[in-house]
């Protein structure tokens, strides 16, 4: 009996694992995965193949399926199409700045400097400030009578930088950068104290200088947290909405700051063509990952 | 913990007083880079704060240096007036705590269970979780507001703004490499006691996983209290919106007819800024050390 009962308990085992207590202890948070991810996926995948809108609650409405037609019109819309090459702007200006200013200040942070802990608090605090609360104020210090242009007096452009049709991408992607900076600095920080000393040492003993080092063994060994760098500026970059909707006044001037964000929240929420939005979402999440595929391949390709 | 993170203070003042360090022209140079890099990150700070005090409307070079004559509170009475900063403090602070309660709860069980807990599945959960991490929130944009807004009605709801932020994956991850971390021995001996998994999560994992806890509770806490796309798609009644939210339609709608809208901005985002930072400001030891940490085992 006793045997019996053991050898059940060895095949439960094998099945469902030592500690099914694991179950009872992980529940709550499967439901949460599946209840608030895993069902909304299938859900923004499904409304993206039909004609969904929104109509009054308990109404009875025809919502027909319409196979890809909404992303036939999305990437035929020229307006998708601008707020995907805007996109594109911000990830160009965006990611050799964040790439190159973080891991410049994370080498200088590394060094055996004093006030380290001061300056590496100060350039976290703009990452743990709220984005609205920032933007406060670069609206006032872009504005055509703010503090830049008085600095540049003469030399500042003319519409004034948030409502200039060639600056408003630019500043949005330079506002972003500042605001995300210090996040990614402690990342390379934490890349670069990784890095064995031996490294530095050898490379010296055999003649290499300071730039040598910090290209042949810095920038290398750190190559897989620039993949991680790129790869989550990429998903800011895609995820742009509180900046144009509010730093530029709604993607203006003239749609030269429209973001596919901002543009599912005008097709989507304002106008209920949930259908449509649901594609772009879905364009921009298949985008995003295939952008992540590749700098995963080119960057950590040996 | 407490000690040992005494102790690596103490060597890092040692090291940094070692005079074999020296004054070179590197070490002068990467001092100039931090000095710059730090007036780039806090002055729009300090200009904020110095906004949120002047009372006339100057948008000149002159602004940044105001007469302490000029300097003022009214701006916060101003945008008081239009943004009930009480209510709106208030409601950021029930959405932050419900998502702090929910990951606290939820996300410190899970955490546990995917570390010490063998089952099958699990290392399915934990993929799932990764993916999480790595999916665009835009791809849940329209569905989530139409399984909360539409089908279930909980629009202008806290319980509708909390939800989808319920627990935050990058909390679990953090709980879960901290266990990791922790000896099986200490786990082993109290299951051989006859101690139920739940008594060691409470009375031995939790007690050990400070410093993970406030890491994660931090990051847990600027995302609500910061967030403003979700909850500006759900809340139309005034009286439900968080702090970001009203500050926000403050600044896209009303403040063109203010007569100092810079200035009652400014002081919305001084009072919106403050509690983040503080907390970080307050933590940030712990929270930088830790987060470093789990950058470079994870």
């Amino acid at each position: 009996m006793a045997v019996a009962a053991a050898g059940r308990r060895g095949r439960m085992r094998r099945l469902i694992g030592r500690d099914p207590i694991g179950y009872a202890f992980i529940a709550p948070y499967v439901l949460f995965l599946a209840g608030l991810f895993g069902y909304p996926l299938l859900l923004a995948l499904y409304i993206s193949f039909f004609d969904y809108f929104f109509a009054a609650p308990g109404a009875v409405v025809d919502r027909p399926f319409v196979g890809l037609r909404n992303y036939q019109q999305i990437l035929g819309d020229p307006v998708f199409q601008k707020a995907l090459l805007n996109v594109a702007e911000f990830i160009i200006i965006n990611v050799p700045l964040t790439v190159v200013l973080s891991l410049v200040l994370a080498s200088a942070l590394n060094a055996k400097l004093p006030f380290r802990t001061f300056f590496r608090t100060s350039y976290y605090i703009p990452y743990v400030t709220a984005s609205v609360a920032v933007i406060g104020v670069w609206l006032w210090f872009f504005n055509g009578s703010g503090l830049l242009n008085g600095v540049l007096g003469p030399l500042a452009p003319k519409p004034a930088w948030l409502v200039n049709e060639f600056w408003a991408m630019p500043i949005i992607a330079l506002v972003v950068t500042w605001k995300q900076l210090g996040f990614y600095v402690l990342l390379y920080l934490a890349a670069l104290q990784n890095i064995p000393r031996e490294l530095y040492e050898a490379a010296e003993v055999d003649g290499a200088g300071i730039v040598r080092r910090f290209l042949a063994i810095t920038v290398a060994e750190v190559r897989p947290a620039t993949t991680l760098v790129v790869i989550l500026a990429t998903i800011v970059g895609a995820n742009l909405f509180t900046e144009p909707y509010l730093l530029t006044g709604g993607g203006g001037p003239n749609g030269a700051s429209m973001s596919p964000v901002l543009l599912m929240y005008r097709e989507g929420i304002e106008q209920g063509h949930a259908g449509y939005a649901a594609a772009i979402g879905a364009v921009l999440a298949i985008g995003v990952m295939a952008i992540s595929a590749v700098n995963r391949f080119v960057l950590e390709r040996e | 913990m407490a000690t040992s993170v005494a102790n690596e203070g103490a060597s890092a003042q040692i090291r940094r007083r070692d005079p074999a360090g020296g004054i070179s022209w590197g070490r002068l140079a990467g001092l100039a880079v931090l000095v710059l890099g730090a007036l780039i990150f806090l002055f729009p700070f300090y200009y904020m704060v110095v906004g949120a005090l002047q009372r006339e409307p100057k948008t000149d070079i002159t602004s940044a240096f105001p007469n302490p004559a000029n300097l003022t509170l009214a701006n916060f009475g101003d945008i008081n007036a239009r943004v009930d900063l009480v209510r709106t403090l208030i409601n950021s602070g029930i959405f932050t705590a419900g998502v702090l309660l929910a990951t606290f709860v939820i996300g410190l069980l899970a955490g546990y269970a995917l570390a010490r807990l063998e089952f099958r599945g699990r290392n399915v959960v934990f993929n799932a979780m990764l993916l999480i991490l790595v999916l665009p929130f835009q791809l849940f944009m329209i569905p989530l507001y139409v399984l909360i807004v539409r089908t279930y009605g909980l629009s202008d709801n806290y319980l509708g703004m909390i939800l989808p932020f319920g627990v935050n994956a990058t909390a679990v991850f953090i709980f879960r490499q901290f266990f990791l971390q922790l000896p099986p021995e200490l786990f082993e001996s109290a299951r051989i006691d006859g101690a139920s998994e739940f008594t060691i999560l409470r009375r031995i994992a939790i007690p050990l996983a400070r410093p993970a806890i406030i890491t994660a509770l931090i990051v847990t806490f600027i995302g609500p209290w910061n967030e403003f796309l979700w909850p500006f798609l759900i809340t139309k009644q005034h009286d439900l919106q968080p702090l970001a939210v009203a500050l926000a339609n403050y600044i896209s709608t009303v403040a063109s007819r203010a007569a100092n809208p810079f200035g009652s901005i400014l002081a919305g985002a001084v009072v919106l800024a403050i509690p983040a930072v503080v907390i970080f400001l307050v933590f940030q030891r712990q929270f930088i050390e830790s987060n470093l940490g789990s950058g470079v085992k994870g």
